[in-house]
């Protein structure tokens, strides 16, 4: 009995139901997935299914393995980003959809900084900051003073980034391609230090400050959070805004201010990809990059805590990566990007799941007296 | 034998983190009675009717209803045995509108299309068969909370319930108002409906119940007939001590002017016409000022003008010789205002904070919780919050760490006022300060208002409680219809000649 009170304790536990919720959505998210794939093709389902888990344990070698252990973590670090800029807006009650558009904005600063005025990553970094700062400080002020609703106006300023960045870096693409030219090539005091992290993962040098970096944004974001004045004030609006304005918080202030850091937090994790010259910019893409819509995903995933994101957005990086490690003879490439969306998918799910979690909980709970 | 009761709740154990908030409680509904329930504020009543609601689960015990078994899992499982439950704080849907909320779970449809016409014929009816007038098409959201209180009334009569669970529904209700309802329950329990009511008013129990079952700290203390009780006895009982009712005082001391305001007019959210219009008074050091009126006649709206909440539309106010009228809350608060929201739910308390989060809402920001790189003193914010839990009795599980959504309403209430009071306001502004409070903690925070007086400040009282409005108050201005029609000496006045003015039936000059 007395262990029975305390595994109900345990499992009453906030962070405990979040990280079981968490699991619980991974689990289906792979079971669906593997379905996805037994429909395409029954034979390669469960090798596919493995593959996408195993990512870069695919290769047989150690030090290969560390050498795309480190691609992943380099991708995984513009997607903790864009979900700390979903969560920190979440945390105030806005929901900042317009992080995908902010982080648009901030690739197209830090790689016009970089490729068009050739300045070194330091100052590309501030530009993309600013960028996505000024982005979502538009959001910001459209909600507070015309109150526009944030979903809606972070949309549009989605296409308009997305079509304006096109834009601006159109004069600094390759000849031959719709991509923008190298940092290697063009300007490599823009690209981000590595700091010797290269050498941990196998020369891979890609691996730049961007990961630590992004980490330490995390841990900032959290003590912002829950220890600061500030904190204090966004959350007691995003939970109660009446009782915020009875207060006397400053409830426009606040909004404008909230999407703003969360727009800097998106721009500085699009400067964090393009600046490793990982990925170059495709001035044809008609589609806003998934980026900062998979950290929606990722946010939810981490249970709303910002170390939760750290590794919920590891993972989410870890089967996307994983996911062009299928068979492309037996699965078409577009297979891959599906099932990892399907899986992101139903990650968005925790919350729900976490409501019927605890339903059961209280449910048991009664069922005990018979 | 046993279908002599409609429902009996047998030895019902109910835990929650850090305390028992039902101890093997036994309670029994007769057919056609109405039952009171009594018990101090987190005496566990709220948590014995929703065990009996299917909102939460017993760990032990059972429920009988008509002498056979049930298990009540949740609401819906209530529902289908006939069991309706008005909430203390009601569960509607802002955004809808009245009808919407009273048809929402049991919507007539033709053809996959809404009846609401039907329904709204219903609805009219019933609100005119107990005169529980509301407007069906208002929004949840720009209505009163008297309205809001009968439109959950009308919900549960809109169901045809026979076992109708009322808690705390008085609380909110004008005189008038409580009488008719008293009525209206005892018109029901004589069709054969079976009543639960719980209320911490003596009179209302003393006037309506058969029987009530006291509670005490989650522990059953004994059933009695009303019949054979009396008012002291029963408080005895709840409390375990004996209680004053009557609220000492020495004659007021009038001071210099805090408070001072002229032409005042505020806007109504729910029409086109202003809520408050060209309203001016006074309110000086050392005097509790009260505003008596009916529900909704714009005293809410004239608070909301006075902290700040609402824009005025003309006027002025005037604060220790400071014009204020264009003042930001914040700046009302720091110099000198404090104000006990009459919504403590939707202004007061950020339900999913912390109790100690919700105690610092008005002084967070100053040297004593923050450090200048803005950062907050946890250590010294708890330590406030344990001394104000101390002080002012706020009963609670886990103390400073509770989170407020899971306390008793009679406790989250007793933490605005720990709060408010504790800034030590020059002018406090309460209002329906003591909704919902046992007589243990009325008799506490009036108290606290005299005192208030005593040392100084000045005190503003807006109630709908006639026998609050003359034990506290020194002055009482009227208001009908937005406007002030009458001002009156509580010593001089009676609830009758009150009662002409609130209704619109006499109304006089009032010199500011
Ligand atoms: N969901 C919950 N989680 C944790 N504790 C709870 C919860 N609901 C109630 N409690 C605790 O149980 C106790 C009884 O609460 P309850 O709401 O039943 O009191 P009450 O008698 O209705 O009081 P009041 O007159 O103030 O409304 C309180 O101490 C409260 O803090
Ligand atoms: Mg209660």
């Amino acid at each position: 009995m007395n262990t029975e009170k305390e595994k109900r304790t345990i499992l009453a536990n906030d962070g405990v139901q979040s990280f079981l919720t968490a699991l619980l959505c991974i689990v289906i998210g792979l079971f669906v997935g593997f379905i996805v794939l037994l429909i395409i093709s029954p034979q390669g389902a469960w090798e596919g299914i493995i593959t996408i888990l195993k990512n870069y344990f695919t290769y047989p070698s150690g030090p290969a393995k560390m050498k795309y252990f480190g691609n992943t973590l380099v991708k995984m670090a513009p997607l903790l980003l864009c979900a700390l800029s979903i969560q920190f807006c979440y945390k105030a009650g806005l929901f900042n959809i317009g992080a995908a558009g902010q982080y648009v904005a901030g690739a197209g600063a830090s790689l016009y900084g970089a490729l068009a005025l050739g300045l070194p990553w330091y100052v590309d970094v501030i530009l993309a900051i600013v960028a996505g700062l000024v982005f979502g400080g538009i959001v910001g002020i459209l909600k507070a003073y015309a109150n526009v609703n944030e979903v809606i106006s972070g949309i549009m300023l989605n296409w308009i980034g997305l079509y304006t960045v096109n834009m601006l870096l159109t004069g600094v693409k390759e000849t031959a391609s719709p991509y923008t030219v190298t940092l290697a090539s063009t300007n490599e005091s823009a690209l981000l230090p590595n700091m010797g992290l290269d050498k941990l993962f196998t020369n891979n040098k890609y691996v730049t400050i961007a990961i630590p970096l992004a980490i330490i944004v995390a841990i900032v974001i959290q003590i912002i959070l829950k220890k600061t004045v500030f904190g204090y004030e966004l959350q007691a609006t995003g939970y109660n805004k009446d009782a915020a304005k009875y207060s006397g918080m400053k409830e426009k202030k606040n909004i404008i201010l909230t999407l703003m850091i969360g727009g800097a937090l998106a721009g500085l994790g699009a400067s964090f990809l393009y600046l490793t010259g990982y990925e170059q910019w495709s001035v044809t893409q008609s589609s806003v990059p998934v980026m900062g819509f998979n950290g929606i995903a990722a946010t939810f995933l981490g249970g709303l805590d910002p170390i939760g994101t750290i590794f919920a957005s590891y993972f989410i990086q870890h089967i996307t990566s994983g996911g062009s490690y299928l068979d492309k003879a037996v699965y078409p490439s577009q297979v891959s990007d599906l099932i990892s969306a399907i899986i992101i998918y139903l990650c968005g799910f925790v919350l729900f799941f976490k409501t019927v979690f605890n339903k059961r909980l209280n449910a048991k709970k009664g069922g005990e007296k018979a | 034998m046993a279908e002599e009761y409609a429902i009996e709740m047998r030895n019902i154990t109910k835990r929650f983190p850090g305390i028992v908030a039902n101890d093997n409680i036994t309670l029994q509904l007769k057919k056609g009675e109405i039952h009171a329930l009594l018990g101090e504020n987190g005496a566990g009543k709220s948590t014995l009717m929703s065990v009996l609601f299917g909102l939460y689960q017993a760990e032990e015990g059972s429920i009988y209803k008509d002498g056979k078994e049930v298990h009540i899992k949740d609401p819906n499982d209530a529902n289908d045995l006939g069991i309706g439950m008005v909430h203390q704080h009601f569960k509607l849907v802002q955004c809808f509108t009245v009808l919407d909320n009273i048809i929402l779970g049991v919507e007539t449809t033709k053809n996959g299309i809404l009846q609401k016409d039907e329904a709204k014929k219903k609805i009219m009816e019933l609100s005119d068969k107990y005169g529980l007038s509301v407007d069906p098409d208002a929004k949840i959201e720009d209505i009163t909370v008297g309205m809001q209180q009968r439109t959950e009334i009308l919900k549960m009569l809109y169901r045809e319930n026979d076992i109708l669970i009322f808690d705390e529904p008085t609380a909110v209700l004008t005189p008038g108002e409580i009488d008719e309802l008293m009525e209206i329950m005892k018109g029901l329990a004589k069709e054969g409906k079976s009543i639960l009511f719980i209320s911490h008013k003596l009179n209302e129990i003393m006037a309506v119940a058969d029987r009530c079952t006291v509670l005490r700290r989650g522990k059953y203390i004994g059933t009695v007939e009303i019949e054979k009780t009396t008012k002291e006895e029963l408080s005895k009982m709840m409390v375990g001590r004996d209680v004053k009712f009557e609220v000492d005082k020495k004659p007021a001391e009038i001071g210099e002017t805090i408070l001072s305001v002229r032409d005042m007019t505020v806007a109504s959210k729910l029409h086109k016409n202003n809520a408050v219009k060209n309203v001016s008074f006074d309110v000086h050091a050392g005097e509790v000022l009260c505003i008596a009126g009916i529900d909704g006649n714009g005293q809410t709206e004239l608070v909301y003008g006075l902290t700040g909440l609402e824009p005025v539309v003309s006027g002025n106010i005037n604060l220790m010789g400071r014009d204020i009228t264009k003042a930001s809350i914040r700046e009302r608060s720091t110099s000198g205002m404090s104000h006990i929201p009459e919504d403590r739910q939707k202004h007061g308390l950020v339900l999913d904070y912390s109790l100690a989060y919700n105690l610092i809402l008005q002084r967070y920001f100053g040297d004593e919780f923050s450090t200048k790189g803005g950062f907050l003193k946890q250590g010294s914010i708890k330590a406030y919050a344990d001394r104000l839990i101390e002080k002012y009795d706020v009963r609670s599980g886990r103390g400073a760490d509770t989170l407020v959504r899971s306390m008793s309403g009679g406790n989250q209430q007793k933490a605005i006022i720990a709060r408010e009071l504790d800034k030590n306001p020059q002018l406090l502004i309460a209002v329906q300060p003591t909704r919902g409070l046992d007589v243990g903690a009325i008799e506490y925070i009036h108290s606290q208002l005299i005192a208030q007086r005593d040392a100084g400040h000045a005190v503003l009282l807006v109630s709908l409680e006639l026998e609050e409005v003359f034990s506290v108050s020194d002055r009482i201005l009227v208001m009908y219809e937005g406007e002030i029609v009458g001002e009156f000496d509580p010593k001089t006045t009676t609830r009758e000649e009150l009662g002409l003015y609130m209704s619109g039936a006499k109304r006089k000059e009032v010199a500011a």
